[in-house]
């Protein structure tokens, strides 16, 4: 039935032709209208927009400089935010143990935390869409070769395989080495604990798309496999794994904090929003909460702001719930 | 029209609505037809012209966004359109049956067909659970299940398409209505076994004397099957008859376009008759009568007003050339062909 | 029926022996085994007869064979950082993991399956947006942001509760629990629910998203056309084929929990073995690491083979062979 009130109402979008341009028709489709109607991804939206603006905007907006060890004064040390007994407005968040004020610190550590989830979540999908692609195109030993790999991986959670990875890496490299590269291993962590889902949507788009009359067309026509996955089949298995970036994204976030916050992500000397919280976690007991709490809300905020996104993004997408 | 008791079913001016981003959409538009006991309606029409709809609006299972608009639905004299939702469930099953298309996903996988059948049976009847079970047995056997005792222990994934849909037929008729709304039921079914589903509908339909609305877009089954046949088009009734009537002499363009394109033994063609274009969207329904875009005969006044069912030898078409003021009328409209051969 | 658990077993022990290669090829290839157990002044000769001894220079298979045949026994050698059997560890550290994790999942369980249901059925209630909205932050909300919370409110501000450790256990043979004395609970309450938390909202998320589903399907259309009531339909059809899969996959989150430990472990300074992994992981102590490795995969692989057993004895689908019976 509900097929049929699609139907009835119209709005059951053509099926697109082979690489037709979709972003033409965004701007009359569904999708933004389905975004103005929606309050709650417009404030999503907005919440999302302004962290992530000022975070990029770091360096411009941050009032102090959190790594210029030279300017910090240990006089200054936890002092509480601005609006409370002992704050000023120097540090409007207060200070940590190290006399770093919190705002700045903050504004550096989501972009940090950004920049992390968003590569991982980039890494991820070249990977998944990789392997993706080849599993469903070439079917075989290397599609199970793949997806057995994939299956084993699934059935444990991604932040014991990111963990895992940490933790090798840790051991294999010297000391020294590893506070410089930390992010590169936090990043490259992330992604291989995450790829399985792109390349798993993938495979099942491969499968069906590569069956369809344009595909044959081309293979008949000679155009060489290359073009034809990249130029013809990879451009309409894109849709849904889209919406999984989305909400990958916030995943990603999620384990850079977490693996931050265990010790084993980014270090102090260049803190994410999960470093900064395991700082501040030592000094709760002693009454100075806003070291964590801060770092924790933002955190938050911007986890669950991507999340509304991608939740919305998904319902939007998804025809069935029209 | 079949003229003497009270009908079984009336449907007055029914108008279905559904409201969308562009608008409210009319996807049943001012359809009236009546039910005798114990008689088969067909309602035949493309995907989307509304029979589906219509009747899901006699059973109340209209689902949200849309909604009855308009007219009245009775069964028995009684109204039932406007019914709160308690009252209309017990009618439903009881009094009305349904049967849809699919008869794989209309059953519960995990309950045996047993259990199934039993519980639409003491849903409605006041029988004990062994009673209950008997009658089940029973009704399997009527529709044609051999070795109903054993067999009805089994589930669903067990049957094959054709029993199945023997199965959803017994759990329609469970509770004896008078009334069942057949949605495609042999659409979904392998060609051998749409002739027997078919029969079956029919011989239960005589020996309960129940009445059955067969929704399909297969004009063959209906001139199989059907005492009466109701033709519709973008929302809208535009013929209704008798189906010998209507096969041997349809009145409305669209209806002789219907009969034309479907091929005949013992007919010699070069090549298989269509009506050249195709019916318009909910978004787009032209004004006037909304077939004048493809029909052939058309003239000015079709394009401008809508006519409503007039009566025509035969049968009652919604045609402006069946209305008495217009020259030339009806005669001329059955010589001349009416489809244009395709190119 | 037989086949399938048998196949299933094989497919467990397949990946069990995977786990077991990364865990072995951990041990002995990221950096020195030998180098890690003694001292710096250990002269050359002295290391290569300690590597003679240990078998290190064997095949790479004898070694793997080995070490399979060890972690059956569940020796898994010395920890670098505590200089004493890691099977000991693990036994010491083990029920304080299982019961947080035990009681987590009854709360994930308890709580998320109700919420679930009543979200489903009533989806534009005001109690199932607040629900909904609550359950979107328990899944952003990052777990050690919830610890943290949770710390502040009812040890820091309130002082109800203890914000570390296990309080006083008791000691049952091998295994220690707190869950007999009243302190034991006031311990692990806190960390029990910030375990849970995550993993109640994606249950709840889980069976209000299958319930919808489900209620949308052709049977359930079919049964209202048979007039059967709201109940019936809900309760009977509806939420027997909503649990079906609701089953496997909570089944298999709640594996996760174990895994998920690790995280409020570090937060509570609960005694377990998340706790121990972490530490392990921070000072490269790779025998520790290598046998969480083998214990949780071994974990993982009976509880999907617990699952799909499950999942075999639920869905009627699986169970039958498939009778066609000719002609309709």
């Amino acid at each position: 039935m509900s097929e049929l009130t699609a139907e009835v109402a119209g709005t059951t979008p053509v099926a697109p032709v082979a690489n037709a341009p979709n972003r033409r028709r965004f701007r009359d489709s569904d999708l933004l209208w389905s975004f103005r109607r929606s309050p709650v991804a417009v404030v999503a939206a907005t919440i999302a927009f302004l962290i992530i603006g000022s975070a990029l905007l770091a360096p411009l907006l941050a009032p102090h400089d959190p790594f210029d060890l030279a300017s910090l004064s240990l006089m200054d040390a936890t002092d509480p935010p601005a609006w409370l007994d002992g704050g000023n407005w120097t540090y409007p968040l207060g200070t940590d143990n190290q006399g770093r004020d919190v705002l700045s610190a903050i504004l550096y550590g989501a972009r940090l935390s950004l920049l992390v989830g968003v590569s991982a979540v980039i890494l991820a999908l070249v990977l998944g869409i990789a392997l993706g692609l080849a599993a469903g195109w070439y079917g075989g030993i290397i599609e199970t070769l793949i997806m057995r790999v994939a299956d084993v991986q699934l059935s444990f959670p991604a932040i014991l395989i990111a963990l895992l990875i940490d933790g090798v890496a840790r051991s294999a490299l010297p000391r020294d080495v590893q506070g410089e590269i930390a992010i590169y291993v936090l990043i490259a962590a992330i992604a291989l604990s995450n790829w399985v889902h792109y390349a798993r949507t993938v495979r099942g788009s491969t499968l069906v798309e590569r069956n369809k009359e344009y595909i044959q067309a081309a293979r008949v026509i000679g155009v060489r496999p290359m073009r034809i996955v990249l130029g013809h089949l990879l451009p309409n298995v894109l849709g849904p794994v889209l919406v999984i970036a989305t909400i990958n994204l916030a995943l990603a976030i999620l384990t850079e904090a977490t693996l931050s916050f265990l010790g084993v992500g980014l270090p102090p000397t260049e803190p994410s929003l999960g470093t900064l919280i395991r700082v501040g976690n030592d000094y709760l007991m002693s009454g100075d909460w806003w070291i964590s709490i801060f770092p924790g809300a933002v955190l938050a905020l911007l986890i669950l702001s991507v999340n509304l996104l991608g939740d919305w993004l998904r319902d939007a997408l998804n025809p069935k719930l029209r | 029209m079949i003229s003497g008791a009270e009908p079984l079913l009336r449907v007055e001016h029914l108008r279905v609505e559904v409201p969308t981003r562009r608008g409210t959409l009319v996807a049943v538009d001012d359809v009236s037809f009546s039910l005798a006991p114990g008689e088969v309606l067909g309602v035949v029409g493309e995907s989307g012209a509304g029979k589906s709809l219509t009747g899901a609006a006699i059973i109340g299972l209209l689902e949200p966004p849309l909604r009855i608009a308009g007219g009245e639905i009775r069964l028995n004299g009684r109204r039932i359109d406007n019914l709160p939702y308690e009252q209309m469930r017990r009618i439903r099953g009881k009094e009305i049956g349904a049967i849809f298309q699919d008869p794989l996903t209309s059953l519960n996988p995990l309950y045996t067909i047993a259990q199934q059948l039993t519980e639409t049976i003491r849903t409605h009847l006041d029988l004990s659970a062994s009673a209950a079970r008997e009658r089940a047995i029973a009704l399997l056997r009527e529709v044609g299940i051999a070795g109903a005792e054993q067999r009805i222990d089994h589930y669903p994934h067990q049957f094959s398409g054709g029993m199945r849909q023997r199965v959803v037929i017994a759990l329609a008729l469970a509770a004896n209505p008078k009334l069942v709304v057949a949605d495609e039921p042999t659409t979904a079914l392998d060609v051998s076994v749409q002739a027997q589903i078919i029969a079956l509908l029919k011989r239960l339909g005589r020996e309960h004397g129940t009445a059955i609305m067969l929704v399909t877009h297969d004009m063959g089954v209906i001139a199989e099957t059907a005492d009466r046949v109701a033709v519709m088009y973008a929302g809208r009734l535009v013929e209704i008859g008798p189906v010998q009537r209507i096969v041997a002499d349809p009145h409305h363009p669209y209806t002789a376009g219907l009969m034309q394109s479907i091929p005949r033994i013992g007919e010699r063609r070069a090549r298989l008759a269509q009506i050249d274009g195709a019916m318009p969207r909910l978004t787009e329904i032209p004004p006037g009568c909304p077939f004048n875009p493809r029909c052939p005969k058309v003239f000015d006044r079709c394009r401008r007003e809508r006519p409503d069912l007039l009566p025509a030898p035969g049968s009652d078409a919604a045609c402006w050339l069946y209305d008495p003021a217009t020259p030339g009328s009806d005669s001329s409209a059955r010589q001349q062909g009416v489809v244009a051969d395709a190119r | 029926m037989i086949a399938f658990v048998v196949q299933r077993v094989i497919q467990g022990v397949l990946v069990m022996l995977v786990v077991a290669l990364i865990a072995f090829a951990l041990f002995n290839y990221v950096g020195d085994p030998i180098n890690n157990m003694v001292g710096q002044d250990t002269s050359v000769s002295d290391r290569a007869r300690l590597r003679e001894e240990l078998g290190l220079n064997d095949s790479f298979v004898v070694r793997f064979a080995r070490f399979v045949g060890n972690a059956t026994e569940g020796n898994f050698g010395l920890s670098y950082q505590q200089a004493r059997p890691v099977g000991q560890i693990i036994l010491e550290k083990m029920p304080a993991t299982l019961e947080l994790s035990f009681v987590a999942a009854l709360l994930a369980l308890l709580l998320g399956v109700p919420m679930g249901i009543y979200t489903g059925l009533h989806r534009h209630s005001w109690l199932s947006q607040t629900l909904l909205a609550v359950s979107l932050a328990g899944v952003s909300l990052p777990t050690f942001v919830i610890g943290i919370l949770l710390i502040l409110v009812f040890s820091v501000e309130l002082g109800w509760l203890p914000s570390f450790g296990r309080g006083p256990v008791i000691h049952i043979g091998w295994w220690t629990t707190g869950l007999l004395s009243l302190d034991g609970w006031r311990a692990i309450i806190m960390p029990a629910i910030t375990l849970a938390l995550f993993q109640m909202t994606l249950i709840m998320r889980l069976v209000r998203s299958e319930m919808i589903e489900v209620l949308r399907a052709d049977y359930i259309k079919f049964a209202r056309a048979r007039g059967l009531t709201s109940r019936a339909i809900n309760f009977g059809h509806a939420l027997k084929n909503t649990l079906v899969p609701v089953i496997t996959i909570t089944g298999l989150q709640l594996g996760s929990i174990i895994a998920f430990a690790i995280i409020t472990e570090t937060v509570f300074q609960w005694p377990g073995m998340g706790l121990m992994f972490i530490q392990a992981v921070t000072f490269a102590d790779i025998p520790v690491m290598a046998a969480y490795l083998v214990l949780v995969g071994f974990f993982f692989v009976v509880i999907n083979l617990v699952v799909d057993l499950l999942y075999y004895v639920v869905d009627p689908r699986l169970r039958l062979a498939r009778e066609r019976v000719a002609g309709a």
